[in-house]
């Protein structure tokens, strides 16, 4: 229990905090509530023991082989549906293999399937769209995050849930869906995209740095990845605005009473102040953007016809073609090895970013 | 607090009309779902495209139901997404209620092993889950997904953290001296305990479930099993979508979880964030 936090903030800072705690987690209960939950439930706990022995005694399991017996079910489908599967597929990386010809044509093929990607051209242009996407459609997310949350946290109070719920829920909502009313949107004769775009460029000044013409948004090589992008920043906008509010939560307010006392102004008190303390925040924020845009799938495969990766494959990430290579291609092997390079650039990505943006904080 | 409190009243507004424009065009895309699903495509396609509630809500949902067997894809996405949530609250409590309550051997080496494989991209076992379900023979069987979807990893995460939290060893203690089987401690002292992180586990495994397509995409091959998210992209044709139908389905993918969200918004926003406020 975090003694020291729940002590000491009552001290620090005399008003009460804030209401509304949207992004506590409930696993925080706080101490006064366990022991009077523990009071009640104890007295329950008598009652259950007491009204039990009938049937109790058959299913009877020592306290030595109860954790055991308790994690059977987990562990089983752990090792079977988790642990297995990736051990198979490292295995599956070594092998050429096509599912059609069943398990025991698979033969050892070495580092073949590797090499086959490290010179596969559509791997490469894969790679580059992931991380296309991943900074396109995750930096933006941070940028425009950091100071909503800053808005929020200071200018909303009875309206901060219904906000935050507004810029929340297309996180919460199925990708398929959500991704099918952005194909209508984009769509270039009638989409709403476009005809706002056109009315627009009627007015002036905006309108001469507008295009004239109606954008093919998913089948020009040139605006799919945006058009991608964007989907992407608004699915996860959200999630990381409620990030931001946690941290700011979390940076004492007599900072920025003492920086108003010395005449420091809101931008110098968001610069030296709110940035820093949302440092770990941003790293693990970041972190999380980029872990996840590596990965990004579903909304590149609903915005491309036929999941394809759309002309000039210029929305095929790499899970979209690691996908393709199994399941259009039936190359298992070239498509596991493909996973854990994949895999591979994930993790040094991730340490990158911790090295950078985690510098002085450990 | 800070930036805004000392700023100018004009800065503040100006921030107020920022957050609540932004907030209306993130609701944007659901808005014209909804009112979509009641044009016909035709009206879809007009310009400039309708923004207010047609009358085609009942001939959209016909279409759908003669195009795919919409029906059956939802009930089995309600089907496969209430029997993913029971199996995964079994399972992580019982699992994260050992994790957090007993000593066992290789019990750290377990745990760090589950919560590595946790953060472990998802394609990596998109084509390996593939051959295990092949193997087993449940392709196309709906068990296929909400079976392995219990062991996750998430799951036991919470619960441990919860146990250890909410749960008194001392109270275990005494059930124990009252004579009360393991088992029984489980079932009747702990698990009622556990029930606001039953709630907030149920609702993310829920939605995780209803919203899962790479699952799906992958295991299931015939239009019958669908589940919803599957079946609207099996409408979606280059030539010939009839949109208004689609957006009537999308419609239906989204109605639970916006009522869902509106009962439990709070709940839904902590537990899809614990991981990152826990650190």
């Amino acid at each position: 229990m975090d003694l020291d936090g729940t002590a000491a903030t009552p001290m620090r800072t005399p008003t009460p905090l804030r209401s509304g705690h949207a992004a506590q987690p409930t696993a925080d209960a706080p101490g006064a509530a366990n022991a009077a939950s523990a009071a009640s439930a104890a007295s329950a706990a008598s009652a259950a023991s007491a009204a039990l022995p009938a049937r109790g005694r058959r299913l009877r399991v020592s306290a030595r082989s109860a954790p055991y017996v308790l994690l059977l079910p987990f562990i089983t489908l752990f090792l079977v549906f988790g642990l297995f599967p990736l051990l198979f597929s490292l295995v599956l990386a070594f092998q050429s293999w096509e599912p059609t010809s069943g398990l025991g044509a698979m033969h050892y093929v070495g580092l073949a399937n590797f090499a086959f990607a490290l010179t596969d051209e559509w791997f490469w242009k894969s790679m580059f769209n992931t991380l296309w996407l991943a900074v396109a459609g995750g930096v933006p997310q941070h940028l425009v995050a950091i100071p909503l949350a800053c808005f929020i946290h200071a200018g909303f109070q009875r309206a901060r849930n219904l906000v935050l719920g507004a810029y929340f829920v297309p996180y919460i909502t199925s990708t398929v869906a959500v991704a099918i009313v952005f194909t209508l949107l984009y769509s270039t004769d009638y989409g709403l995209v476009n005809a706002v775009i056109g009315a627009m460029a009627k007015w002036p000044v905006v309108g001469a740095l507008l295009p004239q013409q109606a954008i093919d948004w998913l089948n020009d090589p040139d605006t799919l990845k945006p058009a991608i992008a964007v989907l992407v920043f608004w699915r996860f906008v959200g999630f990381n605005i409620v990030l931001y509010l946690a941290g700011l939560q979390a940076i004492p307010k007599d900072l920025y009473e003492a920086a108003t006392i010395d005449g420091a102004g809101p931008l110098q008190q968001f610069l030296h102040i709110t940035l820093p303390g949302l440092r770990p925040m941003i790293l693990f924020g970041v972190t999380l953007s980029v872990v996840g845009g590596l990965q990004l799938f579903e909304e590149p495969f609903i915005l491309t016809p036929d999941g394809r990766g759309g002309s000039d494959q210029a929305g095929m990430t790499a899970a979209v073609y690691l996908y393709r290579m199994a399941f259009d291609f039936n190359d298992f092997g070239a498509a596991s090895a493909m996973s854990w390079l994949l895999f591979v650039a994930v993790g040094a990505i991730t340490w990158a970013i911790h090295r950078w943006i985690g510098r002085g904080l450990r | 607090m800070s930036a805004m409190r000392s700023s100018s009243p004009a800065g503040r507004w100006a921030a107020y009309g920022l957050v609540g424009v932004g907030a209306l065009l993130m609701l944007a895309p659901f808005w014209f779902m909804f009112v979509f699903a009641t044009h016909s495509r035709t009206e879809i396609f007009s310009l400039p495209p309708p923004m207010w509630f047609g009358d085609d809500l009942l001939a959209n949902l016909r279409i759908l139901g003669e195009k795919i067997p919409f029906w059956r894809n939802l009930g089995w996405s309600l089907y496969v997404a209430l029997a993913s949530t029971a199996l995964t609250l079994l399972f992580c409590s019982m699992g994260g209620y050992a994790f957090a309550m007993f000593e066992f051997r290789f019990k750290k080496a377990l745990f760090a092993l589950v919560m590595g494989t946790m953060l472990l991209p998802s394609f990596m076992s998109m084509i390996p889950t593939f051959m295990v379900m092949d193997a087993l023979g449940w392709i196309d069987q709906p068990r296929a997904l909400y079976i392995p979807g219990a062991a996750s990893a998430f799951g036991i995460f919470l619960m441990r953290q919860y146990v250890l939290s909410a749960v008194p060893r001392e109270l275990i203690e005494a059930a124990r001296m009252d004579g009360c089987g393991e088992l029984g401690i489980y079932a009747r002292v702990v698990l009622p305990l556990l029930k606001p992180a039953l709630g907030t586990l149920g609702l993310v495994t829920f939605i995780g479930s209803w919203n899962n397509f790479i699952g799906p995409l992958i295991v299931l091959r015939s239009p019958e099993t669908y589940t919803l998210p599957l079946a609207l992209r099996s409408l979606q044709s280059p030539a010939d979508t009839e949109w208004g139908a689609l957006m009537a389905g999308a419609a239906v993918a989204t109605l639970p979880l916006l009522v869902l969200f509106g009962l439990a918004s709070r709940q839904l926003i902590a537990g899809l964030t614990v991981g990152a406020v826990k650190q």
